[in-house]
């Protein structure tokens, strides 16, 4: 009995001398960080505090360490999950406005006056290289450059090429369905971009005329 | 010399125009280099220096016992060593909230009211020129933030998780640009800034004068730049988040030289 209560004793200021000695432990700054982001933001123009709620895709990702393999692959099949096929099987559409939207940086901040995605860009070329010839292109993304030649792509509508358009519509639409934690905006999911420019932007990586496949 | 600084500029923007249509890469990082030779940044320290000991405000009195965290009107150093815990306030403070701090204290200004008003107008300018004249006295020294303080760690520990944190239309965190080495938007080199990023670069370049827009940005407007491009909503001046990240960039910067003021693209 006395030996019990002497080892609960002794855990107890253990737990308190480890607590002194290294502050307050992660979950306690978890809690502490959550609480200086929801009070260090306002409203400003179209950009609202509800843009800080996080879904679960964003909360997985958050920290500098990968989410554990059951949580990656729930946010993998759950992103899968979001996306909306194209209107009458049309995955492709003209390249030539792909690359404006594509070039395009503009959209969602509070200068910015609208949300329809009308009004977006697709920031595209901050990230990825894409046409050769644009010099100004960003490496946070890997290049695009050839990326339907590469893949052997000569004509969009053959049944052949299905899987390869599949999975870049996926990839536009819900990124995190092939990878939990990327860096690249969910397009289609979050409505950033409608379904004519994410067609667009389909033809400037696949369309075997674009400047892309050349 | 300041006014020789803008003339220069002026004709160095001139060269620019035909200099891009020829090169690449190149011809912009020689540009960059031109512009190091004549730094506007330069009038904002004199006027920095000037409001610092000058008589003003509904006290009537001057800046010069303002505590940086060196002691009453020591601003050698003081820069390489913010943010930092301040007893009188029980808060970790920036450069910035310390000079609005020491505003409303030594000179009745009402701190609210000058964290309300815009970038670049009436006292918010002010709080921007000292910002550059404190920084500028600390030109060439080595960033060592203290930790010894609770605050102080946990600012960092805060200034870490809001750094990873991911939100907004884009799912963007800082650490989407700023989590890996050589990486670029565009052609614009981002400092990978969980780690030392170098003597200059990051943290310890800042503040510093924008040539594209003509403006002196201090570390609060250069943050609430990046929110805005992050498509977060709107960070307040000197919010926990905004003082918490200078923490978290500014111990990854130990031993880092400083070259603030500088100047940027």
């Amino acid at each position: 009995m006395s030996s019990i209560r002497f080892i609960i004793g002794g855990s107890a200021a253990l737990a308190l001398l480890v607590g002194c000695a290294t502050g307050p432990s992660p979950e306690e700054l978890d809690a502490r960080a959550k609480q200086a982001i929801q009070s260090s933001f306002r409203d400003q123009g179209i950009a609202k505090i509800d843009r800080l709620n996080q879904d679960p895709a964003l909360a997985a990702c958050s920290s500098d360490k990968a989410p554990d393999d059951a949580v990656a692959d729930r946010v993998m099949a759950d992103a899968l999950n979001t996306v909306k096929w194209p209107a009458g099987g049309q995955f492709v559409g003209d390249w030539r406005r792909g690359e404006a939207i594509a070039q395009s940086g503009r959209g969602m901040t509070w200068t910015d006056a609208s949300a329809d995605p009308k009004d977006n860009g697709g920031n595209c070329y901050n990230c990825h290289q894409i046409d050769e010839k644009e010099i100004s292109y960003g490496t946070i993304g890997p290049s695009l450059w050839n990326y339907g030649k590469n893949r052997g792509i000569t004509d969009v509508a053959a049944p052949a090429t299905a899987p390869i358009v599949h999975y870049t519509w996926v990839k536009l639409w819900n990124p995190r369905a092939y990878a939990p934690c990327s860096n690249m905006p969910r397009f289609g999911h979050k409505g950033l971009l409608n379904e004519q420019q994410l067609r667009d932007l389909m033809a400037l990586l696949l369309d075997p005329k674009s400047p892309v496949n050349q | 010399m300041g006014k020789r600084s803008l003339i220069g500029l002026a004709a160095m923007a001139l060269c620019v125009g035909a200099q891009a249509q020829k090169t690449t890469a190149d011809g912009i990082a020689e540009y960059r280099k031109m512009l190091e030779d004549g730094n506007p940044a330069e009038l904002f320290e004199a006027k920095g220096e000037e409001l610092w000991k000058q008589k003003r405000g509904p006290k009537n009195a001057s800046l010069e016992q303002c505590d940086l965290g060196q002691g009453p009107g020591v601003v050698k150093g003081a820069f390489v060593t913010l943010p930092r815990y301040f007893a009188d306030t029980q808060r970790v403070q920036d450069l910035e909230s310390r000079l609005v701090s020491c505003m409303a204290t030594l000179q009745g200004f009402d701190a609210a009211e000058i964290a309300k008003t815009p970038f670049g107008r009436g006292e918010m300018a002010n709080v921007t020129a000292l910002a550059t004249w404190v920084a500028s006295m600390s030109r060439g020294m080595r960033f060592n933030l203290p930790q010894g303080h609770p605050a102080e760690r946990q600012s960092y520990e805060v200034g870490k998780r809001a750094f990873f944190f991911r939100a907004g239309s884009h799912d963007f965190a800082c650490a989407t640009c700023h989590a890996e080495d050589g990486k670029r938007i565009r052609l614009q080199e981002l400092p990978n800034l969980t780690k030392n990023p170098g003597d200059g670069i990051g943290f310890a370049a800042w503040p510093a004068y924008r040539v594209s827009n003509g403006q002196m940005w201090g570390m609060q407007l250069r943050l609430n730049d990046c929110f805005r491009q992050q498509r977060f909503p709107y960070p307040g001046f000197g919010s926990e988040v905004t003082i918490d990240l200078a923490t978290f960039m500014g111990v990854n910067a130990k031993g880092s030289e400083s070259i603030a003021p500088s100047i940027k693209r």
